[in-house]
């Protein structure tokens, strides 16, 4: 049984706030589906590999040359919410009204 | 009569005869925008102008008579990037996103003149079966408006079914590509994982994620697959294998293919409709010359539980690059870095999408990794033997794509795991890696579509094209044409 | 009570490569923000990762010349993490399958020579740069995101401050002299994070360990290790108990101050790469590298000694630096003899480059020009006075030696049929001197060498002037 707790630590993790009421649905939903989950417990699996790449290709390299792909750094920033000199600009960790104060 | 009910090869022969002009296909793909959009929702963004002057320009350097792609409008699913058009995957994250760059697979098609008459509405980063989950409005099916697309490539399967284009790319996590072309009666194919490249696909879960085509026709399918496949530097994942000409498959006789039916793929859960329609499906293929075998996939019932963990726990390492400070939604009133990334994220995502999330960051979290990620890893190293040794000595899988035919809208909304289980026949390809498709096998007793699931060997998409064509050829259900019963208006 | 000291170091090294670790864009330093960047370096959704070859290869190599055993089967995995330098919130390196494991490299402290041990090496993707605007915002440069890096994880066998300087010096400068990386802390291309413990002697469990950061030079490393074993000593005799914290060096004060105290640790989320196909590391490969490993210095500090007749001090001093040592070698190269070559490297070249503090290679001299000076004046053409003039001149300016001393008229004069009717002028008129010199007064020698020099400008080969004068002076 996952706890509130749990899911709250979890949600921090993803950086994810949830209010009280969707923190108990969040809970109640997840806490079904690991239960699912819990199924693949019921497997064997001594000694098998577990699979994480299902390409067949190994050894991939990339050569050391520059390439440009002809985007501008004003192409790049376009979809930034705030930027300063060509840098983006990001409220500091630090509350902003803390730094007044 | 509606010239995108014609195949591409009809179109390309009417292009090169000069009988119609690339301009006459998008304007009238944007007649059937027009005519359906406010019952289907299929796109959510028209490329209309943009549409017009390729055409335009097409037209005016006039056709390419050996290349069958020039001129054809196709829609691409809202999370492949298309440079300048904006990029939503059905999420308000993204709801403003303007890419900077053009998928390897937009590239293509593009160099092909092909023409991209819009994106299409899908379930918020490709995560649900029913199109509900997107930001923009559900798209609704056009067999009965009543009912869902499926999903997550809801919008590009009813765009083609709806008339409005001829094809569309999609894709496919967990059976994206196969479950909403079979509830909309049309051809989808999922490629082997590393056929198409992935660069420029918004990640869902990259170890699962192909691009895939949809499209009325199976050889229509088969022209455009040829034309996205291949390596490419900029995707490691992406196979070096030469790409054949997949319509060379097409029309070829089937005599003494040999295909399995899992038992499994017809148990409980399984519409009776559905089943009918498949079993039917299999005795016509039998006729055709196919040689049947009934055969046994011990672990998919592991399938769901299995992919569930995979696919969202890398979901929710590839979705943290959404936190407000480089492009989409950035939520008001921020104070500081924390309050970007949470308001951000927790009100730029929506339910389903944070689920997702937040099963993936708890099976990888600290206590739990080897218990849920690397368990599900090994059962999938497992569910990959499976199909290994079936498809060693068959041509073919075949069964179900879903188990059930279009639902109604929100009907399953509120129950995620009632949801996740019905990707169960689908789920396994991308577990294995092996391509997929969906072909139309005609039509419950409610009158809606049914569809039909070939799984092939890793890169032996051809011997799904040869099975698909040949039935399409015996059975026509192509011919028939979606009604638009129900609907609010 | 006694305490015993368990030293752990972790440093990341920049490999020296024309692209970032896992896209096309260039590594560059100082330049424009954000200009050193592509779509991938940006996190844009749909971009992949691709693996840079040569940065691998300079993995490799590191690896080998630390003696580590190279991983064959290995992949990429994610480290998850939100930061405004970090795009993706994740970070690509190697955690399950590092490049390599168990090296080691020997130090001398004092003499005592000691094995330190490697636990692993892996290359991995270096940050963008976050800089802490004083108006509440803080401003993200990427250019530096995704520069491969390399880093080298210690094993617990490093016991003193001492011990671990010794181990950044040795490790700096083998790093060096594979030409993977620059290593200059001053520029960021080596970075160094330390963690310490202490413990009751013949206690078998480690004490808890504080990590130290902020550590700008090998010498703060020391500095603020030696600090921290001294407060978690006091910490323990007032019979309280050492906390996990980490901590920074104070620069001024020469102390660490508390950043935070750890609580738990962090949960990074780490699993496989899945955008990135896994390894199999060919041994051919392998072997190649190891053939590519340039000479290291111990190896040529022998020969030196043994092939060059180099003091033991000298050959030491001058395999420090890859630099100098490769300077030195292509200087000989250019036909200079060794030892002279030696000489003035570690003569006047070094008291150069300290007096203007300079890097060897920040100077416009070129071993071609030592090479060139050093014949000129073996061969007698300009004296040692004057080749130190002529050295400044090439260090500064990068002047050719033998064309500026023909230009400047700076050739030596030894030919006796030029100086003898100066000489012979010059004791004419001085016959004072020549009284002086048969009274048996030698001043008068050096007055008559002094007049002769100043009316050859300085020019005239002492040596010859020697035997003329004195030859001339007895006939009188």
């Amino acid at each position: 049984m996952i706890s509130k707790d749990q899911v709250a630590h979890v949600a921090s993790l993803a950086r994810l706030s949830f209010s009280d009421a969707e923190l108990n649905q969040f809970t109640k939903q997840l806490d079904q589906i690991i239960d699912m989950e819990n199924q693949l417990s019921e497997v064997t699996t001594e000694g098998v590999k577990p699979t994480t790449h299902i390409t067949d290709e190994i050894n991939v390299f990339r050569e050391d040359v520059v390439v440009d792909d002809g985007i501008s750094r004003d192409e790049l920033l376009q979809n930034v919410p705030e930027t300063k000199d060509g840098l983006i600009k990001v409220p500091s960790i630090i509350d902003k009204g803390e730094v007044d104060a | 009569m509606n010239n995108l009910d014609l195949s591409i090869d009809e179109l390309h022969e009417q292009l090169v005869a000069g009988k119609i002009t690339a301009s006459d296909l998008v304007e009238h793909s944007l007649d059937a925008v027009e005519a359906h959009e406010s019952d289907v929702n299929a796109f959510v963004t028209v490329n209309d102008r943009q549409a017009l002057a390729d055409a335009a320009a097409i037209d005016e350097q006039g056709i390419d008579p050996d290349n069958p792609l020039s001129g054809i409008p196709i829609a691409y699913k809202d999370n492949i990037v298309t440079k300048g058009i904006r990029t939503t995957a059905g999420s308000r994250m993204l709801e403003n996103f303007n890419p900077v760059y053009d998928a390897t697979v937009v590239n293509k098609l593009n160099t092909a003149g092909m023409i991209n008459l819009g994106k299409t509405n899908m379930d918020e980063f490709a995560m649900g079966s029913s199109t509900e989950t997107s930001y923009f409005e559900p798209t609704k099916n056009p067999w009965d408006l009543d009912r869902v697309p499926g999903g997550s490539s809801g919008g590009s399967a009813a765009a083609v079914a709806a008339g409005e284009v001829v094809a569309a790319l999609g894709s496919d996590t967990g059976g994206s590509i196969r479950q909403p072309a079979a509830y909309n009666g049309i051809f989808g194919i999922k490629p082997t994982y590393g056929r198409v490249s992935r660069w420029g696909l918004i990640a869902f879960g990259s170890s699962f994620d192909q691009i895939g085509v949809m499209t009325r026709r199976v050889k229509d399918s088969a022209t455009i697959l040829s034309a996205i496949s291949g390596h490419d530097e900029k995707d490691s994942t992406s196979s070096k294998r030469e790409v054949p000409d997949f319509t060379q498959f097409i029309g070829q006789d089937i005599k003494g293919m040999r295909i399995a039916v899992p038992d499994e793929f017809f148990g409980e859960g399984i519409d009776e409709g559905v089943k009918l329609q498949v079993e039917k499906g299999l005795k016509q293929l039998e006729q055709l010359g196919a040689v049947i075998d009934h055969v046994q996939l011990p672990y998919t019932k592991y399938c769901v539980p299995a992919y569930y963990v995979l696919a969202s726990s890398e979901a929710s390492s590839n979705l943290q690059r959404f936190d407000g400070i480089r492009y989409g939604f950035r939520a008001e009133d921020v104070k500081n870095l924390t309050d970007v990334y949470v308001k951000s994220r927790s009100e730029g995502f929506g339910p389903e999408v944070k689920r997702r999330i937040m099963l993936g960051t708890f099976a990888l979290s600290a206590g739990y990794y080897d218990a849920y990620f690397n368990k599900a890893a090994q059962v999938r190293t497992l569910i990959k033997q499976d199909f290994e040794k079936i498809l060693s000595d068959h041509d073919l899988i075949i069964g179900p794509t879903s188990p059930d035919t279009a639902f109604k809208l929100g009907e399953n909304i509120s129950d995620p795991l009632k949801l996740y289980f019905k990707d169960v026949l689908t789920i396994s390809a991308n577990m294995a890696g092996v391509p997929a498709a969906s072909v139309p096998a005609g039509f419950d007793d409610q009158g809606l579509p049914v569809g039909m699931q070939m799984i092939a060997k890793r890169f032996d998409e051809g011997s799904i094209f040869k099975a698909a064509s040949a039935f399409e050829t015996a059975t026509k259900y192509y011919e028939q044409q979606p009604t638009f019963k129900g609907g609010a208006r | 009570m006694n305490f015993e000291t368990t030293i752990g170091l972790e440093v990341h090294v920049e490999l020296k490569t024309n692209t970032k670790m896992f896209s096309p864009s260039p590594v560059t330093y100082g330049a424009a923000s954000n200009t050193s960047t592509n779509v991938i370096d940006f996190g844009f959704p749909g971009v992949l990762p691709t693996v840079n070859r040569e940065a691998y290869r300079l993995g490799v190599m590191v690896a080998l010349a630390l003696h580590a055993n190279v991983t064959k089967s290995t992949h990429f995995d994610r480290k998850n993490y939100f930061y405004p330098d970090n795009p993706k919130a994740y970070q690509i390196t190697q955690s399950e399958e590092p490049l390599a494991r168990d090296g080691w490299i020997e130090i001398d402290v004092n003499g005592r020579k000691k094995k330190i041990g490697i636990e692993e090496l892996h290359v991995e993707e270096d940050a963008g740069k976050n800089t802490h605007g004083d108006d509440g915002y803080s401003y993200v440069d990427l250019n530096r995101q995704g520069t491969p890096l390399i880093e080298i994880v210690s094993k617990p066998d490093i016991t003193s401050p001492d011990e671990a300087y010794a181990y950044l010096e040795q490790l700096r400068r083998t790093i060096q002299f594979t030409g993977a990386s620059d290593v200059k802390m001053e520029e960021g291309s080596m970075r160094v994070d330390t963690n310490i413990s202490i413990r009751p002697i013949g206690s078998e469990t480690l004490g808890v360990k504080a990590e130290l950061k902020n550590l700008n030079s090998f010498n703060h490393v020391r500095l603020g290790l030696a600090f921290e074993e001294k407060r978690q000593a006091e910490v323990l005799m007032a019979g309280d108990q050492v906390r996990p914290e980490t901590r920074r060096f104070d620069e001024s004060s020469g102390e660490t101050i508390l950043m935070r105290v750890k609580e738990g640790s962090d949960d990074y989320r780490y699993f496989p790469e899945p955008d990135l196909p896994a390894f199999e590391i060919e041994d051919d490969w392998i072997e190649e590298i190891q053939a590519a490993i340039p000479e290291m210095p111990d190896k040529r500090r022998e020969r030196y000694i043994d092939q060059l007749g180099i003091p033991e001090y000298d050959a030491g001093v001058l395999t420090l630096t890859k630099e100098m040592s490769d300077f030195f070698e292509e200087t000989i190269a250019h036909d200079a003899d060794p030892k002279l070559a030696s000489n003035w490297l570690m003569g006047e070249v070094s008291a150069y480059l300290n007096a203007n503090k300079l890097d060897l290679l920040d100077t416009k001299l070129t071993p071609d020009h030592l090479a060139i000076m050093i014949k000129l004046i073996q061969d007698g053409t300009i004296s040692s006075k004057i080749a130190k003039k002529v050295f400044q001149e090439t260090i500064k300016n990068g002047t050719d030696p033998k064309a500026w001393v023909e230009k400047k008229g700076l050739i030596q004069e030894s030919d006796p049929a030029v100086l003898e009717p100066i000489i012979t002028a010059i004791l004419d008129d001085n016959e004072q001197s020549i009284i002086d010199f048969k009274n048996g007064k030698d001043r008068a020698v050096g007055f008559l060498v002094g007049q002769i020099m100043k009316q050859t400008h300085g020019q005239a080969n002492p040596k010859v002037v020697n035997q003329i004068l004195m030859s001339e002076l007895n006939k009188r």
